[in-house]
């Protein structure tokens, strides 16, 4: 029995496989190969449909990071068959069609490899019931676009186009994570059927909205839903495979299954609904508005992609409504409006691959997608224009073809939803309807231009190399299959309503019994408003059309300079020079600076903490006296110490520093320490002799000319550490609070049988700190000598070659 | 005469502190000449004095704290002054202290 949990991984293991077999079957295309692991998935996918249409759901599970409840579970229920169906079927057309579209000259076993990279992350994406499962998932879904929208590197374009869809896809993707771990904090749970079973219990927890807003985050970026829709645009300059399937089929409708798994969950509240469908209605206004401007197929390809997505989005949106008022007769058309969704969101994956192939045929076969440089293709390329139109005509929402169907039904919740007298709708909805219609008037001039200026027209063929203008049947069976969907979806729209949708809705409304009979759809539904809205569509959509030149101008009303793009552009850069300079601010080069944040670090947080907590307090009156000789050495370590401060020459300043450390040794003598007055005197020497070796090698003795003021900061800071060391001294030992360890150590005679104590912890209770200090020294001798011995000499050869 | 006897029992004390008086005094004297010292060779002259001063301090304390430990800081000391001074010396008649192997 093949599960879910193996089918996920069957894409990432034979992307493993692809160089060898490559290797060993030179001579045929090794799309050819790959084409067998959608088609398989698919069919088993097939299989399933019957028992997922009767409700059943299938649950694999296996361990994974068990210790925090991280499993690989998957999920098989009607929400998930769709994408996986989507996911599979739509893989196995771009894959068959890329065999045709992609020579052997270019790197196949890359472009396989992420792709099937791809397939197996968005199965995983869509089948994962464990948050950290799908979040992995989600990842890799961007990394392999990120690889194949930059399949051609060697372009500048298509590296700042990955670069822009992995900063902002993968921004969301934090965003969500983020989210996840709040979902985590909040119900204990990372199994998506338990939170939404449990999330009664937390929908007034303080994590709700943020985690709410965080997760919404993720998926607007993922399915480029405003203001983040701009790296879909930039994404086009992937292979035309690539963009029909991730940028309209797969990986932009991430989101929406995010969206949807989580309408039971987070819907039914007034801000999940207010952001998915206005955040959904701007899209699909702002991206169908946009798609009118653009010359490029492929650029105005994908604002219609945005603009749909959005469409999808804010059905999504009017749906989870139907939460909040709870089950009822009359909440169906709320429930109507995510199986509407739903429905589009197949219709799209059939209408956008199809013309996504389209365009890439015109692009291969005329060597430019640019449409003013294209026309008068009608009879050149009839089986590609009859696909564009299709497409196209179904995009607008027009009959007979399946875009009519979800249209209506997006008009349909649309009005429903200005009606709802919730969510204060009553004063803000009918904007709903409006925008609505307003965007679908320039989405049908949208698809207008891409039928008309490019297959009618007069030919202008001197901008065209190529004479063989129809592509191989190879590269049309895709297209044509996409094209049969469209149109038997129209013709039969019940069967995907009744095995595919329908399913899927009992689980977005898990709380609700819903009757199959209130979803059927009916191609002629008299005349009603949605209808009418349809007819005036197409005269006012056709009025705009042939009058696109008079008012073109209107888009020089959004310059590119203040575009979302400009504000990415110019955040992104302006971000790299920000930083820049504050490092420049801070990372000056010069000791002294950094001298002086670490001082004043130190004074600011240790300085801070004690008087923060009250620790700076102390008492004298336990302490011992001080007797003669010792405020002797006082005075003399005082005025060597004030003495070397103003020290003239460098001789001086050494021979002060012998007098404080000579001084030093004598307060070991007083405080009865021999030991360390005997290793005191001696290393004082030491250093002494040192000093005076080094002096012969060193420049004059210059005094520093700095300015006042920063001898002033220099003065503050070392009085402040000074300060705060002497404070913190005397509190420490005036609060005395446990008894003294060295207690058992007096017994050494005893334990260790040596009379010298200090030296019966140094050799025998402590001995482990001695041995290390004995390498200190040696590795120090070392490093002195390979300093002296490995110096390079003026003249001499440079043999470490840098 | 018990007033006597109090300062015959204190006579070590007395006697350990106004030596050591005179002998920071001349500590004291010798800083000076340290830091101002117009030659280097006074500089040097003045450290090894305070050397042999220290030794003393070194042997009041000793006797001051009634213990023998601190016998060794004396010959130390009285070791290091010397190198040290050897040291200081050599470097300011020939500009280095440990020379090179000529041969």
């Amino acid at each position: 029995m093949l599960t879910i949990n193996l089918a996920i991984f069957i894409p990432f293991l034979a992307a493993i496989f692809i160089p060898f077999i490559n290797n060993r079957f030179k001579q045929t295309h090794i799309g050819w190969f790959i084409l067998v692991v959608p088609v398989v998935l698919f069919i088993a996918l097939l299989r399933f449909i019957p028992t997922i249409a009767r409700g059943e759901t299938y649950i694999n599970s296996s361990q994974w990071i068990p210790s925090y409840g991280i499993e690989f579970t998957t999920y098989l229920d009607g929400l998930s068959m769709i994408f996986g169906l989507l996911i599979t079927g739509i893989g196995s057309l771009v894959i068959l069609y890329s065999i045709y579209y992609l020579s052997t000259k270019e790197s196949l076993t890359h472009f396989y490899i992420y792709l099937l990279l791809f397939m197996g992350a968005m199965l995983g994406v869509i089948f994962s019931d464990n948050l950290m499962a799908l979040y992995v998932f989600w990842e890799l879904t961007s990394i392999s676009s990120f690889l194949l929208i930059a399949f051609w590197y060697h372009r500048k374009q298509s590296r700042y186009g990955a670069k822009k869809s992995l900063l902002i896809t993968v921004s969301g993707g934090f965003a969500m994570l983020a989210s996840f771990i709040m979902i985590y904090a909040m119900t204990g749970t990372l199994s998506i059927r338990e939170i939404a079973s449990s999330i009664d219990s937390i929908s007034d927890h303080a994590l709700f909205i943020p985690a709410l807003i965080l997760l919404l985050i993720g998926a607007f970026t993922k399915s480029a839903q405003f203001p983040f829709h701009i790296w879909l645009p930039d994404a086009m300059e992937a292979p035309t495979p690539v963009s029909a399937y991730l940028h309209s089929a797969t990986m932009v409708k991430a989101g929406i299954y995010l969206v949807a798994r989580f309408t039971p969950i987070f819907g039914g509240g007034d801000l999940w609904f207010w952001l998915v469908s206005g955040v959904g209605i701007i899209t699909l206004f702002v991206g169908s508005f946009f798609a009118v401007k653009q010359t490029d197929l492929k650029a105005l390809l994908a604002y219609s992609t945005v603009s749909q997505l959005g469409m999808i989005m804010s059905m999504l949106g009017f749906g989870s409504a139907a939460l909040h008022a709870g089950y009822s007769p009359k909440s169906v058309v709320y429930t109507q409006a995510v199986f509407a969704a739903l429905f589009h969101l197949v219709n799209h994956s059939t209408f956008k691959g199809a013309l996504f192939m389209v365009i890439g045929i015109i692009d291969l076969q005329m060597g430019t997608r640019d449409i003013r440089r294209l026309g008068g293709l009608i009879s050149l390329m009839p089986v590609s224009f009859t696909i564009a139109m299709i497409g196209s005509f179904s995009m607008a929402g027009l009959p007979p073809f399946n875009g009519f169907l979800s249209k209506e039904m997006f008009f349909t919740s649309a009005l429903n939803v200005s009606n709802l007298d919730i969510f204060s709708l009553n004063t803000w909805g009918t904007l709903f309807s409006v925008i609505a219609w307003g965007a679908s008037v320039f989405t049908f001039v949208y698809c207008m231009i891409i039928v008309f200026k490019t297959f009618f027209g007069e030919y202008k063929g001197r901008h065209h190399e190529n004479k063989q203008f129809e592509p191989p049947i190879g590269m049309l069976i895709s297209p044509i299959i996409l094209g049969l969907f469209v149109v038997g979806i129209f013709f039969f729209p019940n069967l995907v309503g009744k095995y595919l949708i329908y399913p899927a809705l009992g689980h977005i409304f898990p709380s609700m019994t819903l009757q199959l009979d209130a979803y059927s759809i009916t191609a002629w539904h008299g005349f009603n408003t949605e209808l009418m809205m349809t007819i005036a569509i197409v005269l006012v959509g056709g009025f705009l059309y042939l009058t696109l030149h008079r008012w073109r101008g209107v888009y020089r009303l959004f310059p590119e300079t203040r575009s979302f793009d400009a504000v990415y552009n110019h955040s992104l850069s302006g971000m790299e020079k920000g930083s820049a300079k504050l490092t420049k601010l801070y990372m000056t080069g010069f000791l002294r600076d950094y001298l002086v944040y670490i001082y004043l670090f130190l004074v600011a947080v240790t300085g801070g903490v004690f008087i923060y907590t009250g620790a700076f307090s102390f008492d004298l009156s336990q302490d011992s006296p001080v007797s003669s000789y010792e405020w002797i050495f006082v005075v003399i370590i005082l005025t060597a110490g004030f003495a070397i401060l103003f020290a003239k020459s460098r001789l001086t300043a050494i021979l002060l520093n012998g007098v404080i450390g000579f001084s030093i040794a004598f307060f070991f003598v007083l405080f009865r320490a021999p030991d360390l007055a005997l290793t005191q005197t001696i290393i004082e020497t030491v250093t002494t002799v040192l000093f005076l070796l080094c002096f012969y090698f060193l420049p004059e003795w210059k005094k520093e000319s700095s300015p006042p003021s920063s001898k002033i900061t220099n003065m503050l800071i070392s009085v402040a550490v000074g300060l705060i060391f002497i404070v913190i001294g005397l509190s420490v030992n005036s609060g005395n609070l446990f008894e003294q360890v060295s207690l058992f150590f007096e017994d050494a005679d005893e334990l260790a049988g040596g009379n010298n104590i200090v030296n019966a912890i140094l050799g025998d209770f402590r001995a482990f700190d001695t041995m290390l200090e004995v390498v200190v020294l040696f590795i120090g001798g070392i490093g002195v000598y390979s300093i002296l011995k490995l110096k390079k000499w003026k003249g001499e050869e440079n043999i470490e070659g840098d | 005469m018990n007033d006597f006897l109090l300062l015959t029992e204190n006579l070590l004390d007395i006697t350990l502190f106004i030596c050591f008086i005179g002998i920071s005094a001349s500590i004291i004297l010798l800083m000076y000449r340290i830091i101002k010292g117009p030659s280097n060779a006074d500089r040097a002259v003045a450290l090894d004095s305070i050397g042999i001063n220290l030794m003393g301090v070194a042997a009041f304390i000793g006797i001051f704290l009634i213990t023998s430990k601190l016998t060794d800081v004396v010959l130390l000391i009285g070791i290091l002054s010397f190198l040290g001074t050897v040291a200081i010396a050599k470097y300011l008649e020939k500009g280095v202290i440990i020379e090179r192997d000529l041969d």
